[in-house]
């Protein structure tokens, strides 16, 4: 024990975490990126990291400030923003066509070795393509940056039935609670009562340890319960047009078709709100912004958000985030 | 004691699990993008020694353990209890078979030892990393042997088996790694 603070204190913090040669590899990673969506004529956009609404997601947190300037002598607050969806589908609904991203998106309470608060996105967004469309994509550009094999797909519930035997969507809760047991969190599950905490503890746990080990792996059609901003499955509603991918024990993107419906839009923000005041959070105010741009007209797509610095480590074999970028937050 | 919040966990943090006080070993952080965080703690159960994981919902607070280490020189033994004293307020503390476990083959007099106490009564006694002890029985060796070859069983005074190298004679002193088990060397 009295190593390891030993150790921290001697760390040169003033030193780059990633080495030089690693930030050159990076950088040749992210013009490939730029390179694929020209090729594909998806036009690359920037949009503030700092804007005046946040996110209400119950599990993701926001980094605030407060802007003083001419025309804002009272402060106006201002939230880093968590990805930046929002302000991407305004510029679809505006008429942008496809349109890619690579920026900084930010999230308090997040860190460790697949973690920091301030991390690099990569986020596109395909008007025409449903979400196995869009996988197609992210397969192709899987492929071109880490000359990895082609993608195996599943959905939730056959991930569940192969590696735990249980039907996600009609499992009860107390059979979901069994099964946590069962598996050694027996601490969580005898006072969960939330069904979708105790999936996402099995699926993080349990499933996701197993699967796209050796090709990458998309988990498509993720419940109702957890669509985030998808539609919900027009065949089986209790499943949402959501998916994610998966590559050696990292999730490395989140993708939907997307919403486009401004009042279901504002009353997933409203659930939100009711969980966050159950959960003793803060409610947060609905982006308006958005909001209009829905009920403007968001045409038919599907979008994705892929972690840049997650693809780094799997291209260049590094098993912590802080050996691909320049600074890590502790030495930031 | 106070509660530590899962932001807290880190290696070497004293928390309480079932009762029993355990230390942090490994602490990682699982999040989804989109849901629950979790932490992944790799923990040791300071009593039975047990090492274990547990999972919990980040966010949460957990009972810390009053555990405290002290380095103290073992004194002797009168069968039941093992005596340590404190070299500088001379204060003595006793120590059960259970809190010794299997340290007790590497106890030898006057060495200062780590004892464990949780909420003041030991639980756990570490000995220094090398301690040096007598050979009490062991085969006689060849002669012209080196170091090398895959040596011979030797018993030490306190009752421990450690291999040596076949040079090695009954009645010398040898040096051991007492977190391996391994013979280090000779002492002249």
């Amino acid at each position: 024990m009295s190593h390891a603070i030993s150790d921290t204190a001697s760390e040169c913090l003033w030193a780059p975490s990633a080495s030089i040669d690693t930030l050159r590899q990076r950088a040749a990673i992210v013009s490939k990126i730029r390179m694929f969506f020209a090729e594909r004529e998806v036009l690359e956009v920037e949009t503030p990291s700092l804007a005046q609404a946040s996110v209400t997601d119950v599990h993701l947190a926001t980094f605030s400030t407060t802007f003083v300037g001419p025309g804002h002598a009272a402060g106006t607050p201002l939230y880093l923003q968590t990805s930046p969806e929002f302000a991407m589908k305004r510029l679809l609904a505006a008429g942008s066509g496809a349109i890619y991203q690579i920026g900084k998106a930010f999230r308090n309470e997040e860190s460790g070795r697949h973690h920091n608060p301030e991390f690099t996105m990569l986020e596109w967004y395909r008007p025409g393509f449903d979400e196995f469309a869009l996988m197609a994509e992210v397969d192709a550009l899987m492929q071109a940056i880490l000359d990895c094999p082609k993608a195996e797909s599943l959905s939730y519930q056959q991930a569940f039935i192969q590696h735990l035997s249980i039907d996600p969507l009609t499992a009860s809760l107390n059979e979901l609670r069994l099964l946590a047991c069962q598996r050694g969190h027996e601490h969580i599950a005898k006072q969960e009562q939330h069904r979708d905490t105790l999936l996402q503890l099995l699926f993080c746990m349990e499933v996701e340890p197993l699967i796209g080990q050796q090709a990458p792996c998309f988990v498509y059609h993720f419940p109702a319960s957890q669509a985030a901003l998808a539609q919900l499955n027009a065949e089986d509603p209790r499943v949402a047009g959501r998916f994610e991918l998966y590559y050696r024990g990292m999730e490395l993107a989140n993708g939907f078709n997307e919403l486009t419906d401004e009042v279901e839009q504002s009353a997933r923000f409203d659930e939100d709100n009711a969980l966050r005041t159950a959960m003793g959070l803060s409610p947060v105010g609905k982006d308006a912004r958005f909001l209009a741009a829905l009920a403007q007209g968001l045409p038919a797509c599907a979008g994705v958000a892929l972690g840049v610095d997650r693809l780094v480590m799997l291209a260049t074999g590094k098993t912590q985030l802080k050996e691909v970028i320049a600074f890590d937050i502790d030495r930031a | 004691m106070a509660n530590y919040s899962t932001n807290e966990f880190k290696g070497g943090l004293k928390i309480m699990i079932d009762g029993e006080p355990c230390s942090i070993l490994e602490n990682e952080v699982v999040k989804p993008g989109k849901g629950q965080a979790f932490n992944r703690v790799k923990i040791r159960k300071l009593i039975s020694g047990k090492v274990l994981e547990k999972t919990f919902k980040s966010g949460e607070s957990v009972e810390g353990a009053d555990v405290m280490d002290t380095d103290l020189a073992y004194l002797y033994t009168d069968g039941e209890f093992w005596h340590f004293m404190n070299n500088e307020t001379f204060e003595q503390i006793a120590a059960d078979e259970k809190a010794l476990g299997d340290s007790v083959k590497w106890l030898v007099e006057n060495d200062v030892c780590t004892i464990t106490l949780w909420n003041g009564s030991p639980i756990a006694v570490t000995p220094p990393n090398f301690v040096e002890l007598e050979i009490t029985e062991t085969d006689p060796g060849l002669k012209g042997d080196t170091a090398g070859t895959g040596g011979k069983p030797a018993t030490l005074s306190t009752g421990a088996v450690v291999r040596v190298p076949l040079f090695v004679q009954i009645g010398e002193v040898i040096k051991v790694d007492t977190r391996s088990g391994e013979y280090v060397s000779r002492v002249k």
